[in-house]
């Protein structure tokens, strides 16, 4: 049994590889972007970009519109790359700590990028100087730890989902994996919503006096 | 090992071109075809708004226009009214007046017709009675009619009542003993006579008597001195008749059409 997606390798050059991982995504990209070329007119796409822009918005960033393309690609990527696994054969992208923390280190990087974008780089700088200078070592270890904590919990919520799932396989009748894969849409759609969300709140520490 | 750097690294750059991707085919077109829409429906409700604004004052325009004319209506129709009964008034009055003016006119007219045909009448009556009394005398009595009334008028005189002969005796006796007899018609010499004789062995015998026609008097004699006047004339007789012919007369003018058109103006 696989912990991880990144361990089926299609194929390999030295360092370079294809994994299950980035094939999957790639997959997901696809799938999105069709959906997106495609369904451009539809109302079901519109209705995902307003209800997006009305969460970011509620969170506090304006003009949301500056900040969708990243936190609703965040959602949308997770989301469907966690919807996919009603699809037979199909592994997760999410279900791989490499995928959760690309994603994470992409958190890590936008955050002071829209933060110095909107307070100046010295603004910024001041603010993990905040309330005090001796909270600057904490603000720094929060900043790292928050990140991985987005890793963490986004690859063991996905990869126990998917570990639960075959190993009911092996052990059980039909009905509870499908059960377990109802409960892990579920999951899957619950994740993304949080992490999107963390990322949306992060973001909006950073670009706010 | 659970990470794999390499697969962090392109997953990390696989989600670079996702983001640039949703941003290029999902995001833009959909938030730009909102904005739009946005737009165009901005642009249509300030439209509405700027035609409810217009449509408003519009309507204020045209209810305050309204107002004004229904108070110059109003104005003009008082002013019209006041204007007919005025007219109304004056037209009455104009008509009261002109069918005043035409019942007297009328009345009038009548009344000249009826005193004109009384006047030819009582004339043409006076013709025929003398005609007539002339040509009963002639045949009758073989004496004219100027004789009988001389000889009326001489019996008249004789048996005048003492104190009118008294009355008379004085008179002429002012008047310096003479008297005029005047009559309707030439007297011949010899009624002429008889009645000076008469008059002298009455009241004086030095008694001057003149003789005078005058076309006043109606078929009569009569004497006058200082203020004194004793005649006899048929004109008594032909008074009568003409009260009734004047009665009959009256009758006939007041016609009924006549009696009820006085009343109304």
């Amino acid at each position: 049994m696989r912990l991880s997606p990144d361990e089926a390798i299609f194929w390999q050059y030295g360092a370079i590889k294809l994994n299950a991982t980035i094939a999957f995504t790639w997959g997901v990209m696809l799938l999105l972007t069709i959906c997106a070329r495609v369904m451009t007119h539809k109302g079901i796409l519109e209705m995902i970009v307003t209800a997006t822009e009305m969460q970011i918005a509620e969170v506090g960033l304006k003009p949301a519109k500056k900040y969708m393309p990243f936190l609703g690609t965040i959602f949308l990527f997770i989301a469907t790359a966690n919807l996919c696994t009603v699809i037979p054969g199909y592994e997760p992208p999410t279900g791989s700590l490499s995928t959760t923390a690309a994603l994470a280190l992409c958190v890590f990087v936008a955050v002071p990028l829209f933060g110095i974008h909107s307070l100046g780089f010295w603004g910024y700088l001041k603010s993990y100087a905040e309330p005090t200078v001796i909270m600057l070592p904490f603000n720094i270890i929060g900043d790292l730890s928050r990140t991985l904590a987005l890793a963490i919990r986004l690859f063991g919520n996905m990869m126990s989902g998917t570990m639960i799932i075959a190993i009911l396989l092996a052990i059980s009748p039909f009905f509870f994996p499908v059960l377990m894969t109802i409960l892990g849409l579920l999951t899957g759609t619950v994740q993304a919503y949080i992490f999107s969300i963390l990322a949306s709140v992060f973001i909006a520490a950073a670009t706010q006096k | 090992m659970l990470i794999d750097w390499f697969t962090v690294a392109a997953q990390a750059l696989n989600f670079l071109i996702l983001v640039w991707l949703m941003k290029r085919f999902l995001y833009k077109p959909i938030v730009n075809a909102i904005e739009e829409r946005e737009g165009k429906i901005a642009s249509q409700l300030e439209n509405a708004a700027k035609q409810q604004a217009e449509a408003q004052t519009l309507r204020n325009d045209y209810q305050e226009k309204n107002s004004e004319i229904e108070n110059q209506r109003a104005m003009l129709m008082d002013r019209a009214q006041v204007e007919a009964d005025r007219m109304k008034q004056k037209l009455f009055e104009e008509a009261r007046q002109a069918s005043e003016t035409l019942y007297a006119k009328r009345t009038e007219a009548m009344q000249n017709e009826a005193r004109e045909l009384e006047v030819a009448l009582t004339l043409r009556t006076r013709q025929e009675v003398f005609s007539l009394a002339r040509k009963l005398l002639a045949d009758l009595a073989s004496t004219t009619l100027e004789e009988q009334i001389c000889r009326v008028f001489i019996h008249r005189l004789e048996t005048m009542d003492e104190k009118e002969k008294t009355t008379f005796a004085e008179a002429l006796k002012n008047k310096g003993n003479s008297t005029v007899v005047r009559s309707a018609f030439h007297l011949p010499q010899a009624q002429c006579e008889e009645l000076r004789s008469t008059l002298q062995s009455l009241f004086s015998p030095t008694l001057q008597v003149l003789f005078e026609i005058s076309p006043r008097l109606i078929n009569g004699i009569e004497i006058t001195t200082d203020g004194y006047k004793f005649a006899w004339t048929i004109a008594e007789y032909l008074s009568s008749w003409e009260r009734c012919l004047g009665e009959l007369l009256q009758a006939s003018t007041r016609t009924p059409g006549l009696d009820s058109g006085k009343g109304n103006p």
